[in-house]
């Protein structure tokens, strides 16, 4: 009797498992659906795809070179510090993670935008970073800063205190304490929060739509250009998504290659 | 007599009859104010009836459409959506049932120097619709008109100042009433009920276009009826003098006679 329930036990969780699987697999297969290798590179050449493709790749080439420029000091001191202070920031900072784009979108209009917060304070008035391409990177950094500030800081915590009580009693600079003990440790970690934020920021749509607009070439990154595409073009909208969707593979690729990855619960 | 009275009255509030009809409308975005004032004037005549209404873009509607969203009746801003439709018989019979006047709106929240078409090239910043998006396409045309009549690039001229391109009227209404760009082309009943914020000039007829609205019953209505009803409605004295109390122009619309 007992081995009975296990076993229908045993084929439930498989059916629960498997349908789930299928929900989560068939749609990306659903991609490749009646595309030809031909149709997909005369897709590719429809006249929205290369101006969409630049300029992804430009902003968040931007957008992650000011994420770690400015994440890795912040996920330091906030990997160092355990103060009230310290968690209210770390709070605040991953907070984006569960923002709706659209209310993220909203939000940096209004504090950005030529009415918001800043006019007549952070420039002039009547000009404003709202819709130009800066509006695209500025929305690009507030979505994706938080996956690479949690996993730095994550791996920030990681190091063994002792490693660097060694390196200063050796007599090695604080810079060098930071470039030869404490970057390299940390590493695996940073990239492999590097690699999340790219990908959050190569996806991001909501708040670009309604923050930097969608023009071709200045603002249309290839989310919008998909979006744009399905309403003229099938087509085009299917291989810009399977192009991304082969973009966000080699992401997956890299975070599983390196091993800290506290996004992927494989944190060491 | 007073007793009998409440007993109804009680009894009604306490078994509230659940809709039991449903009627599915696409409708192009700038027909928001104007058909959410149609649904409610149809559900007078039609007790327990449930309106889904679903505005978009009117290539967003098609595409929509084409994917096998369920519908009982699409309204489009152009033909040229509602064409593609009929073409491969998701819908049958359009009839042009309204007509729109693009229009020039000013952001009233910087001193402009645009004061109708001619200024446009001399904007900070415009927005206009996607080339897809029934408001865009007209725009081009316009834009068009007015290089032919010039002689000069104007439409490339105007161009130059665009950072936005949207994909439905509304949306580049929005920013306009916030202030983001200085001016826009949009229809003349989005502007109705945005006095306030923005200005409005109108386009010299010798180079705008005017848009016209088709609609019609879907092909495979889940409540055929009912769409028929809604078609006739907004073609009805009423129907119209509401549309007109919107903006539409509905002068010169022929009245349908009453379906079979």
């Amino acid at each position: 009797m007992r081995r009975v329930t296990n076993s229908l036990v045993r084929y439930i969780a498989i059916a629960c498992a498997g349908t789930l699987v299928l929900i989560l697999t068939l749609p990306l297969v659903g991609l490749l659906h009646s595309l030809t290798g031909e149709s997909f590179i005369a897709a590719l050449h429809a006249p929205l795809v290369l101006p969409a493709l630049k300029l992804s790749a430009m902003t968040t080439g931007l957008s992650l070179g000011i994420v770690v420029t400015l994440g890795t000091p912040l996920s330091w001191l906030l990997a160092r510090s355990h103060g009230r202070l310290t968690r209210v920031v770390e709070t605040l900072v991953s907070l984006p993670v569960v923002v709706p784009p659209a209310v993220a979108g909203v939000a940096m209009l209004l504090a950005f935008g030529r009415h918001g917060l800043l006019s007549g304070i952070l420039y002039p008035k009547g000009w404003s970073i709202s819709f130009t391409t800066g509006a695209v990177v500025l929305a690009e950094v507030f979505v994706s800063a938080p996956f690479f500030v949690q996993a730095a800081t994550h791996a920030f915590r990681q190091i063994d205190e002792n490693l660097l009580h060694v390196g200063r009693t050796l007599g090695a600079s604080p810079l060098r304490i930071v470039t030869q003990i404490t970057l390299p440790l940390a590493a695996p970690g940073l990239v492999a929060g590097a690699a999340m934020s790219w990908a959050r920021s190569l996806g991001e749509f909501g708040a670009t739509m309604l923050f930097a607009g969608n023009l071709p070439g200045k603002t249309q990154t290839l989310p919008l250009a998909i979006y744009t595409a399905l309403e003229s073009d099938t087509r085009v909208a299917q291989a810009l998504s399977l192009l991304l969707l082969g973009f966000a593979l080699l992401v997956f690729l890299v975070i599983r290659t390196t091993h800290v990855s506290p996004a992927l619960g494989r944190g060491e | 007599m007073c007793v009998t009275l409440h007993l109804a009255c009680t009894r009604r509030e306490k078994a509230p009859l659940p809709p039991n009809d449903q009627l599915v409308i696409f409708a192009a975005s700038s027909l928001r104010d104007a058909f959410n004032d149609l649904s409610t004037e149809f559900k007078q005549s039609h007790q327990n009836l449930e309106i889904t209404l679903n505005f978009a873009g009117s290539q967003e509607l098609r595409m929509q459409v084409e994917h096998g969203a369920s519908f009982d009746v699409f309204a489009s801003a152009d033909m040229l959506q509602m064409d593609a439709l009929a073409k491969t018989a998701f819908v049958d019979n359009p009839a042009i049932f309204a007509r729109n006047e693009p229009v020039i709106v000013v952001s009233k929240a910087h001193a402009s120097s645009v004061h109708g078409i001619d200024d446009l090239p001399f904007a900070d910043r415009l927005i206009l619709g996607a080339s897809d998006v029934p408001i865009g396409r007209y725009t081009s045309k316009i834009l068009d008109n007015v290089s032919r009549k010039q002689s000069v690039d104007f439409r490339g001229r105007v161009e130059a100042r665009v950072v936005s391109r949207e994909l439905n009227v509304r949306q580049v209404m929005a920013k306009v009433v916030l202030g983001e760009v200085d001016a826009a082309i949009v229809y003349r009943t989005d502007t109705v009920h945005a006095v306030d914020n923005v200005l409005m000039y109108a386009i010299p007829s010798d180079v705008n276009v005017i848009a016209e609205y088709p609609i019609a019953t879907a092909t495979h209505a889940p409540h055929v009826q009912l769409a028929r009803d809604w078609v006739t409605f907004v073609l009805s004295m009423k129907g119209r003098s509401t549309l007109k109390r919107h903006g539409f122009r509905t002068d010169a619309i022929t009245l349908r006679a009453e379906p079979p």
